[in-house]
C-alpha cells in the first residue's frame, strides 16, 4: 500500500507531519481529506492488516470517501518547484520533496521558476537575439531548467543558466548553457553574457534573408509601418519582418538596460521608417515601446539601425525618450 | 446590434412559415475583442437568456459614474450557499482578462446544461463573475493607439501631480502601501492616496467584504505571464494553508498543460514574480476567502498585452481547465459528502425497487 500526499516545505528543511498514533504507525497530521502538509511516498515495510483498519477508522471520522491520493503528488518528481530526496524514517522509506534552497539574495543554487533567474534567462534571450537575431530568426525564452548565482568581488553578481531557447519563428527548441556577470548597481555597464547552445544556427535563413534585403533595396518608395502588433495582436504578413527587426534592434536596448530588478519585453513597434542608404545594408529609424514588468512602467526608445544578411543587426543610436505624462491625461469624457 | 435584432426576427419569421427549427444566426463571438458597450449588452443578453441561472447585480461605480456589474450564476435552491468570485479587467490593457470571464460564463452555461457535476456545482454555490472590473481604463485603451497600453483607472492624481489613475491592484487593504508599490502619482503602480480610496476598489470590499464566509474561491484574472499567483505579496507573510494552494495550484497547471501544452508557474508573487502589497487577491484571503488565486494568463512577452486574438480561444480553454480544477476542489472539499450520499441513496432506492417489484415508471 502506498500513500501519496502533498506537501511543500520551507527554506531549509522540510518536516514530515507526522504523530504516532497506537502504535509505529505515522500518519499525517491533520488527516482531512485534502490536507495534507508533505509530499510523501511512504512504503510500509511490510503490508499489514492494522494499516487498512485505521485507514477505515479515519475514513469514518472524517466522513470523506477521497482519503487517500492527492492529485498532484501521483509524480513526485514533475512538480517544478521541488526537488526529490529519499531518506528513511521510522523504518519506512520515504521520498521526500523539498523547495530548492534559496535564500534572500539567491545565491547559491536557484530555483529555476522563481525570479531570480528567470530574470537572468531573460537577460540571456536580449543577448541571443543582439547576436544572432535576424528577420528570420528569433529568440524566447522556453524554460530554466537550473541556475547558480553568486556574488564576484568587485565586479558583481554572476549567473550560471541552464536553459531552454525557443527559435520562434521556425518553432525549435534547444538547451543552452549561458554565465552572465551583473554589473554592480550603479555602473553604467551591461551585463555581459556567454552563451553555448547545441546547435543554434542549424537552420539556415540565408535564402530568406537576402531575398527579403534585395526586396527593402529595391523598394521604389521607402517602407514604414505602424502599430506592430496593433490594438488587437495584428499585423499585416508584410509587416511581421519589421516587427523582427524591432525586436532585434530593441534586443540592444533591453539588455544593456536589464538589472536584476527588471524584466523586459517589447511591448510594440510604434512606427518604424526605412530611411535612404547605400547598398551595403538598409537603414531604419523606429519608435518602440518597452515593457518592464517589475516596475510595469512602458518606457519609449528611438532607435536608429541598420540590418544586412552578413552583418545582421547594428544598432547605431539609442535614444530614451521621456515619459510623456500629459500624454495621459484623460480627454473629455461623457 | 439593431442590425442583428432584426436579422433574428428575420429569421424567426422565415422559421416559423416554414416550419423549421428557430434558431439564432448571430452568436456572440467569444474570440474577438469587444469594447465595453458590447460587453455590457452582452451581459444583459445573457440574463435574459438564461433567467433561471442568471441574474446581473450591480455593485459599485467607477471614478466616471459608470455602473460596476457582475453576472450572478447559480440554481436558485432558496437557501444561502457558498460563493465563487472572478473578476477581469482589474488592469485595463490586460484584453485577455475580459475575454476570459465571458468565455467562462459561456462555458459554464453551457456545461449546466449536460454536465451533472456542473449541476451540482451550480446548486451548491453562485458564481459571482465580473468581465470588467475597471470600465474606465478599459474604455480609455480603446480610444487609439497611444492609449492601448494604459493600466490604472481613471483617478485624477492628488494635488500637484499632473498624472492620473490608481493601480488598483495596489489598493485594496491587504498590507497597503508596504512594498511593491510606488507612491509617485504618475508610477504605473501609484497605490492611491490610502488602502481603498478608489470606488472600484471600494465596490469589490463592500460586496465580497459584506459576506466574506460565503465564498469559496476569489479568482482574479490578469494578463501576462503565465503563471497562476498564490497569497501573499509580501514576502514576510505566509498562507496559513500554503501548502493546500500550492497543491491546488500546480494541479491547476497540470489541468492548464493538458488542454495546450502550456506552461504555467505557480508560486507566491516574492517567488515567482516579485513583491507586492494591495492586492486583491491577498485581501481576500485575508478575509479568509481559502483559495485566492491571482491568474496571468498567456503570453510570456512575444506579444505580451497586445495577445492576437487567435490566440483568445486556446487561452481561455487553457485557463477555464485551470479555473474549473481549482473551483471543483473547492467545492468538493466543502461538499464531499453529498456526491457519496447521493449515490448511495440511489443505489439504496434501485435495490428497495428491485426487491419489491416495483417499478420506476
Amino acid at each position: 500500500m502506498i500513500w501519496t500526499v502533498s506537501t511543500f516545505c520551507s527554506h531549509l528543511f522540510c518536516y514530515i507531519n507526522a504523530t504516532l498514533t497506537g502504535g509505529a504507525f505515522p500518519f499525517l497530521r491533520s488527516f482531512t481529506p485534502v490536507v495534507f502538509s508533505s509530499i510523501v511516498v511512504l512504503q510500509p515495510p511490510a503490508m499489514s492488516p492494522s494499516i487498512i483498519i485505521v485507514l477505515a477508522v479515519l475514513t469514518g471520522v472524517t466522513g470523506s470517501p477521497s482519503v487517500a491520493t492527492s492529485p498532484a503528488a501521483v509524480d513526485a518528481t514533475a512538480h517544478p518547484n521541488s526537488v526529490v530526496e529519499e531518506t528513511e524514517i521510522f523504518g519506512w522509506q520515504v521520498s521526500v520533496e523539498k523547495e530548492a534552497e534559496e535564500d534572500a539574495m539567491a545565491t547559491g543554487e536557484l530555483n529555476p521558476n522563481h525570479y531570480p533567474a528567470q530574470r537572468a534567462a531573460k537577460v540571456v534571450q536580449h543577448y541571443l537575439n543582439v547576436q544572432y537575431g535576424s528577420p528570420f530568426r528569433l529568440f524566447g525564452l522556453h524554460k530554466v531548467h537550473s541556475g547558480n548565482a553568486e556574488d564576484v568581488a568587485d565586479s558583481g553578481r554572476k549567473y550560471q543558466l541552464e536553459i531552454s531557447v525557443q527559435e520562434i519563428i521556425n518553432n525549435t527548441t534547444e538547451k543552452c548553457s549561458a554565465e552572465l556577470l551583473f554589473g554592480r548597481a550603479g555602473e553604467q555597464r551591461s551585463s555581459q553574457v556567454q552563451v553555448s547552445c547545441e546547435e543554434l544556427l542549424k537552420t539556415s535563413t540565408d535564402a530568406q534573408e537576402d531575398a527579403l534585403f534585395r526586396k527593402y533595396q529595391m523598394n521604389q518608395s521607402l517602407l514604414s509601418a505602424e502599430n506592430l502588433p496593433d490594438s488587437y495582436g495584428h499585423m499585416e504578413p508584410d509587416h511581421q519582418p519589421l516587427w523582427h527587426l524591432g525586436i532585434v534592434a530593441s534586443s540592444s536596448v533591453m539588455l544593456k538596460e536589464s538589472t536584476e530588478n527588471t524584466l523586459y519585453n517589447m511591448a510594440q513597434v510604434a512606427n518604424i521608417i526605412q530611411l535612404a542608404s547605400d547598398n551595403k545594408q538598409v537603414k531604419f529609424d523606429c519608435h518602440v515601446l518597452l515593457h518592464e514588468m517589475v516596475s510595469q512602467e512602458i518606457i519609449h526608445w528611438k532607435l536608429l539601425f541598420t540590418w544586412s544578411p552578413p552583418d545582421g543587426v547594428k544598432v547605431l543610436q539609442m535614444e530614451k525618450l521621456p515619459h510623456c505624462h500629459d500624454c495621459k491625461v484623460p480627454p473629455n469624457t461623457n | 446590434t439593431q442590425k442583428k435584432t432584426i436579422t433574428n426576427i428575420l429569421i424567426l419569421t422565415v422559421s416559423t412559415q416554414t416550419e423549421a427549427t428557430i434558431f439564432l444566426i448571430a452568436e456572440y463571438d467569444y474570440f474577438k475583442y469587444h469594447p465595453m458597450p458590447e460587453i455590457s449588452q452582452w451581459m444583459d443578453q445573457v440574463a435574459t437568456d438564461h433567467p433561471d441561472v442568471v441574474t446581473v447585480m450591480k455593485y459599485g461605480q467607477t471614478y466616471e459614474k459608470r455602473t460596476i456589474r457582475l453576472l450572478k450564476i447559480g440554481l436558485d435552491t432558496g437557501e444561502k450557499k457558498k460563493a465563487i468570485w472572478m473578476d477581469c479587467g482589474i488592469h485595463a490593457r490586460e484584453w485577455i482578462a475580459p475575454a476570459f470571464c465571458q468565455y467562462f460564463v459561456s462555458q459554464i452555461l453551457k456545461a449546466h446544461k449536460t454536465d451533472l457535476k456542473m449541476q451540482e456545482m451550480l446548486k451548491n454555490m453562485d458564481f459571482y463573475v465580473t468581465p470588467v472590473l475597471n470600465m474606465d481604463g478599459y474604455m480609455y485603451t480603446w480610444e487609439n493607439n497611444g492609449t492601448r497600453l494604459w493600466r490604472k483607472n481613471m483617478s485624477p492624481g492628488p494635488f500637484g501631480c499632473n498624472c492620473t489613475g490608481v493601480d488598483l491592484n495596489r489598493n485594496f487593504d491587504a498590507n497597503w502601501g508596504t512594498i511593491g508599490v510606488s507612491s509617485n502619482c504618475c508610477s504605473e503602480i501609484y497605490y492611491g492616496s490610502r488602502p481603498v480610496s478608489e470606488p472600484e476598489a471600494q465596490a469589490v470590499t463592500y460586496f465580497v467584504g459584506t459576506r466574506p464566509e460565503e465564498f469559496l474561491c476569489f479568482l482574479t484574472i490578469h494578463s501576462y505571464g503565465q503563471l497562476l499567483l498564490v497569497p501573499y505579496g509580501h514576502p514576510n507573510f505566509t498562507a496559513y494553508n500554503y501548502e493546500e494552494l500550492m497543491e491546488v495550484g500546480l494541479g491547476a497547471a497540470d489541468a492548464i498543460r493538458k488542454v495546450h501544452g502550456m506552461n504555467y508557474t505557480v508560486g507566491s508573487s516574492p517567488d515567482v514574480l516579485y513583491p507586492n502589497s494591495g492586492s486583491s487577491r491577498d485581501w481576500a484571503h485575508m478575509q479568509k476567502i481559502p483559495f485566492s488565486f491571482t491568474f496571468e494568463l498567456r503570453d510570456k512577452g512575444a506579444f505580451g498585452f497586445e495577445l492576437p486574438e487567435d490566440q483568445i480561444r486556446p487561452t481561455c480553454e487553457e485557463a477555464y481547465s485551470g479555473a474549473l480544477h481549482i473551483i471543483t476542489y473547492a467545492h468538493d472539499k466543502t461538499f464531499s459528502g453529498a456526491v457519496a450520499t447521493a449515490a448511495a441513496t440511489l443505489s439504496i432506492t434501485l435495490l428497495a425497487v428491485g426487491v419489491t417489484g416495483n417499478s420506476l415508471l
